[in-house]
């Protein structure tokens, strides 16, 4: 697809959404990581940055009650399909309020009433969660479609290839996405798959693309077919994003297995700032720009407050929340 | 009341819940047109159609992630996995997933699914197809598991399953499938983590589950002809597990010896004999024994086998022993 022709079924209106999804899970992600470094954030967080164009672009393509499955790396996943920013910034930072109550973190974040069936600490395991999703949706006729983000890391994983065999098999909805990184962890992917996602979605007969990944209307464009596809029983689409991870695998990732010609050439593949030039082009203003980013913001030194105002939480309560308490009838 | 075979009891409790829960559904691998290796699912497709009972192709991981997945979309999937062994497999969507997603999520959803899926050797199967693995799973957080022993608690343990909104692995032992007894339809629901006492007796306790009842009550009865009185406990579920139950019946009889298929060594029979140890020691008067397979792959070999698994006998020696 010609970026001149991208963002044809992005509506004029919708731009500026998109700049503010983008620039939510950015300053989002930049907190955290400033989080982390002060100790505020426990544990393991793997970062997105770089890659903002691929989860915006394809949860505006769509439906509340669509649902959507993640990776380890789904900070982006979580805010573009609606988890609330306060009880995101609560979990990652390990309190009771949290979306999670504090027992999953960056890691596990769901959020069941947006259809978000969780982060995964498993590389590759959303994909079948997804599959299964999607024949809920078959089974219960409901007109939703299942999608799953996973990395070019999740290629070599058999759960991908058992995934879409069934999927096809079955017809089911959902859209397969590989956000394409170049980087399985610490190795590169040339190194971690000798095929190509692409010809593996052919091998079981599944339609697919290939977009450039940094850029959020040729995403957007291709999922809202995809999707639709999807969705009016065309079975299964795979959908490949080719993007740049700009952190390291997890956060204080020394990263010394990258070039320093790779990481300083980074900053040229920006979604956002590529994002920003083409609205200029569309004639939006920068003072309509800035507002967008003083909003994103507030919201995010509001959550960050919320997040410090966090209680621990109940060690009693999580103990017994293992199973279901069932009510006496 | 009727008389059915352990296979067809499984098969009416599918069949029931398929007909009253529009949510229910079945899939596995050669569950539908095949009606399933031991016939199991025989028909389901017929009467419930292909949107709902489903042949997989064979990838057991996908088949019990995607039940998974479907689980917390909205669905009650009850998936089979046609051999135990199988489940090695499948271990991330059980563990990782179904197990934590309750937990680890905030309560925010369960997981209502049940997997079935058959153990236990005695039909030369060998070491891949015989193997009893449910302290596997007994040992992870989340997860339930039931093992009933005879064709009416097939029947009623398998409804209760698929009505639990936690994940259930409901274990059959596949040499009772052809195992005949009396089933009550209208009987009450039995509710999963209640032992049953298969047979009253006040010298020695013998607590086991599944097909090993049938062993334990067997050696109960050659026992009972010496004027010893075992009392048999049907855990029918081993996670959740009915202590107090057990305890009750130790405190009668002083005595415990603990019976499975399942290998002797970190088996369930440990955990049951670490916890009557600890909060039942008072009432002891023998150490407990486990009798089990020994620490050892299920050979194939006829001879072999027969060896291998416990029997009456080895049960009756354990009982002299704790009562020597």
């Amino acid at each position: 697809m010609k970026s001149r022709k991208a963002g044809n079924t992005a509506a004029k209106s919708q731009l500026l959404e998109f700049y503010e999804r983008m620039l939510l899970v950015r300053e989002a992600e930049n907190k955290l990581s400033a989080l982390f470094a002060d100790g505020e954030v426990p544990g393991f967080i793997h970062l997105s940055v770089g890659q903002e164009a691929v989860c915006v672009g394809i949860t505006s393509a769509l439906e509340a009650r669509d649902t959507l499955a993640s990776n380890h790396r789904g900070h982006g996943h979580a805010l573009s399909k609606g988890v609330d920013l306060e009880t995101f910034f609560l979990e990652i930072m390990g309190k009771e309020e949290g979306i999670c109550g504090g027992r999953g973190g960056s890691m596990h974040v769901a959020d069941m009433s947006v259809g978000m069936l969780g982060a995964n600490g498993i590389v590759g395991a959303g994909i079948p969660l997804a599959v299964g999703s999607a024949l809920a949706h078959q089974v219960r006729q409901n007109d939703a479609v299942a999608v799953v983000f996973f990395g070019d890391g999740a290629l070599a994983e058999g759960v991908l290839h058992e995934s879409l065999n069934l999927a096809a098999l079955w017809k089911l909805p959902v859209l397969f996405v590989c956000e394409n990184n170049g980087w399985s962890e610490f190795s590169p992917a040339s190194k971690q798959f000798i095929a190509n996602v692409r010809d593996l979605a052919t091998a079981f007969s599944i339609p697919s693309k290939k977009v450039d990944g940094n850029a959020v209307l040729e995403v957007h464009d291709a999922a809202v077919g995809l999707v639709n596809a999807a969705r009016n029983g065309e079975g299964p689409q795979l959908l490949e994003c080719i993007t740049h991870r700009w952190r390291g695998h997890f956060e204080g990732d020394p990263q010394k297995y990258r070039s320093e010609d790779e990481m300083s050439g980074l900053a040229d593949h920006d979604p956002i700032a590529a994002f920003e030039a083409l609205l200029e082009k569309k004639k939006v203003s920068k003072a309509d720009m800035q507002e967008v980013r003083d909003r994103i913001e507030e919201q995010i030194t509001r959550a960050v407050e919320a997040g410090r105002a966090g209680s621990a939480p109940d060690f009693e309560r999580a103990k017994t929340d293992v199973y279901t308490v069932r009510e006496a009838v | 009341m009727a008389e059915v075979r352990f296979a067809k009891a499984i098969n009416m409790a599918l069949d029931e819940t398929l007909t009253k829960d529009p949510s229910v559904v079945v899939f596995g691998e050669d569950v539908a047109h095949a009606g399933g290796p031991f016939g199991v699912t025989r028909g389901l497709l017929d009467t419930h159609g292909e949107l709902r009972v489903r042949d997989t192709p064979i990838s057991e991981a996908t088949i019990v992630s995607a039940a998974v997945g479907a689980a917390m979309s909205g669905l009650k999937p009850v998936v089979e996995i046609m051999f135990m062994d199988f489940v090695a497999i499948a271990m991330d969507g059980l563990v990782n997933q179904a197990a934590k997603a309750r937990f680890m999520f905030g309560g925010q959803c369960s997981v209502p699914m049940v997997l079935r899926t058959p153990h236990g050797g005695g039909v030369n199967a060998g070491p891949q197809h015989s193997q009893c693995l449910e302290a596997w799973f007994a040992h992870i957080p989340g997860l339930k598991v039931v093992v009933p022993s005879n064709p009416s608690d097939a029947y009623q343990l398998l409804k209760a399953a698929i009505l639990d909104p936690d994940p259930v692995i409901f274990i059959e032992n596949k040499a009772m499938y052809s195992m005949k007894g009396d089933l009550d339809e209208a009987a009450p629901a039995i509710e999963i983590g209640k032992a049953h006492i298969a047979r009253a007796g006040d010298d020695v306790t013998i607590v086991s589950y599944g097909a090993a009842v049938n062993t334990a009550l067997a050696a109960a009865a050659t026992l009972a002809e010496r004027d010893i009185e075992a009392e048999v406990v049907d855990l029918r579920s081993i996670q959740p597990w009915d202590e107090e139950t057990v305890l009750q019946s130790l405190s009668r009889t002083h005595r415990l010896v603990i019976l499975h298929e399942a290998v002797t060594n970190f088996g369930v029979g440990a955990e049951i004999a670490a916890r009557m140890a600890d909060i039942g020691f008072d009432e002891l008067d023998a150490p407990i024994i486990r009798v089990g397979a020994p620490f050892m792959p299920v050979p194939f070999a006829k001879s072999l086998e027969s060896r291998y698994l416990p029997d009456a006998d080895d049960v009756i020696a354990a009982v002299e022993k704790v009562l020597a």
